[in-house]
């Protein structure tokens, strides 16, 4: 036992300046702090893997129940892709929000990382950080796929990218305040889609509208009330979800 | 902790009261939306213009049916800042009462689409945005009956009544723009082909009137819901204290 405590406290001195800049940290502290949850979770992550290949799996089965219940056709793709589209990123981004909180709390690391000498907004922007990365990765890993299945023009995806990109962050950002909240409750995750669903109905009808106008090649003006509303939807809800996270995660 | 407060006499008038006033008001807006609110004499069919008396109703607990939302926004709101168990009940309570409302108003909307739409339901935006407000109410009743910690559960119901109510008017809005045939019953004469129509001086008075009386109806059934509300939370603490002292 001696020796191995021995060896481990030189290793973590010697690790200290490394790692640590305190004049990086002084200057970009808050940034700094976000970005050691943001990267924590990634590890995490790439460790396992369990959430991400989950969500993918599960969209591409999403768009594969959607072909056996109406019967898809590119003829039809254009009404019924966009919809399609986001039930499965919606149901798919459902299942990782869930997963964000529930594995703190499993692997007993919640009280760790509200004991962190951070301020609790911080571990909010980290979470939903790596909620929207975690997300639109695999949805932008879908969206070659979706343009295979509906035999769509490859031309469309970084327009179809910005879109999967703003409506992930308009369910995020409230998602990841409720995310926090249903680990306490005794339904947890089931509880987690009946809370978040009535909230983000203009995510999900902006998104569903955007990706239609990109799919017909309709100019951009046609669109941008959609848009508009979009982007006010991530910025008011990331707003509200900040203020009222540390009221959700006190104790 | 003290002894219980709720039943004594000033609480019971109170009670005796507003249950009076608002059975006497709720008749009296009965009476004026049959016997004396003119029919609405651009309406094609005998049914379609006896239907459109539910309208003084309808109207009268659509707007408790919100009203309830943002009362529980208040609540919550007051909440987070005090953290007393008098703002907890308020919200509770408010969001019950508003359920039961809106529940109300998706009924008394589609007795009413039948005839003049000629369907009970359509996704127009209020009707949208009433059911979207519904699931809410569901959504914030079913998230407390998760959570057993009573102060925890205080401080996510107003969290989540704060959110849902906020997502509103945006939800409103993106529905509005997504499609809408709901008349626009007030000062609009280009709405008469939806079903809606201009309205004559009785038929306001008669609408003012039931919503006037909806109100006193929704502070009563507050005012008895909150006092129920906090007897059982005096049951709990007395338990509690009896359990474990």
């Amino acid at each position: 036992m001696k020796p191995e405590t021995q060896n481990l406290k030189p290793e973590t001195q010697n690790l200290k300046p490394e790692t640590r800049n305190p004049k990086l940290e002084t200057r970009f502290g808050y940034f700094y702090k976000v970005l050691a949850i943001v990267s924590k979770d990634i590890t995490a992550e790439l460790r396992t893997k369990e959430m991400m290949s989950a969500m993918f799996v599960f969209s591409l089965l999403v768009i594969f129940i959607f072909n056996f219940a109406f019967d898809l056709r590119a003829e039809n793709a254009s009404t019924l892709a966009p919809g399609v589209l986001w039930v499965a990123i919606a149901f798919a981004g459902m299942l990782g929000l869930g997963r964000s909180f529930i594995i703190e709390r499993d692997r007993g690391s919640l009280e760790g990382l509200l004991l962190a000498p951070v301020d609790r907004s911080a571990i909010y922007f980290g979470k939903f950080i790596g909620n929207v990365l975690f997300i639109a990765t695999v949805e932008i890993v879908i969206l070659p796929l979706f343009i295979v299945f509906f035999n769509l023009s490859i031309v469309i995806i970084p327009a179809l990218v910005g879109v999967v990109i703003l409506g992930t962050i308009g369910f995020a950002g409230v998602g990841t305040l409720f995310s926090a909240m249903v680990i306490h409750t005794r339904a947890r995750d089931v509880l987690l889609p009946i809370l978040l669903f009535p909230v983000i109905v203009p995510v999900l009808l902006s998104a569903v509208r955007l990706t239609a106008g990109i799919i017909d090649g309709l100019p951009l003006a046609d669109v941008q009330n959609w848009l508009t509303l979009l982007i006010a939807f991530d910025l008011i809800f990331m707003a509200i979800a900040f203020i009222l996270f540390e009221h959700v995660v006190e104790e | 902790m003290t002894a219980p407060t709720t039943s004594t006499k000033t609480g019971d008038a109170w009670g005796y009261a507003l249950t009076t006033l608002s059975a006497v008001m709720i008749l009296g807006a009965l009476y004026l939306a049959f016997m004396y609110a003119a029919e609405a004499s651009n309406l094609g069919t005998q049914v379609e213009r006896y239907a459109q008396r539910i309208m003084y109703f309808h109207v009268g607990v659509a707007w408790i049916g919100f009203f309830a939302f943002f009362v529980t926004f208040v609540a919550g709101v007051m909440y987070l800042i005090k953290r007393t168990f008098f703002w907890d009940n308020l919200g509770h309570s408010s969001v019950e009462i508003g359920l039961t409302f809106m529940t109300m108003v998706l009924i008394t909307g589609s007795i009413w689409a039948r005839p003049t739409w000629n369907t009970w339901w359509t996704w127009s935006p209020r009707l949208t945005i009433s059911a979207v407000g519904w699931l809410m109410y569901i959504g914030y009743l079913m998230l407390r009956g998760a959570i057993d910690n009573p102060a925890r559960r205080a401080r996510f119901a107003a969290v989540y009544g704060m959110v849902a109510f906020l997502s509103v008017p945006i939800n409103f809005l993106a529905i509005r723009w997504w499609r809408d045939i709901h008349p626009t019953v007030i000062g609009s004469t280009s709405s008469e082909a939806s079903g809606g129509f201009d309205m004559s001086s009785d038929m306001r008075t008669t609408l003012l009137f039931s919503i006037a009386a909806f109100t006193v109806f929704y502070a009563t059934l507050l005012y008895h819901r909150m006092r129920l509300g906090k007897t059982a939370h005096e049951v709990e603490t007395l338990k509690q204290q009896v359990l474990y002292n």
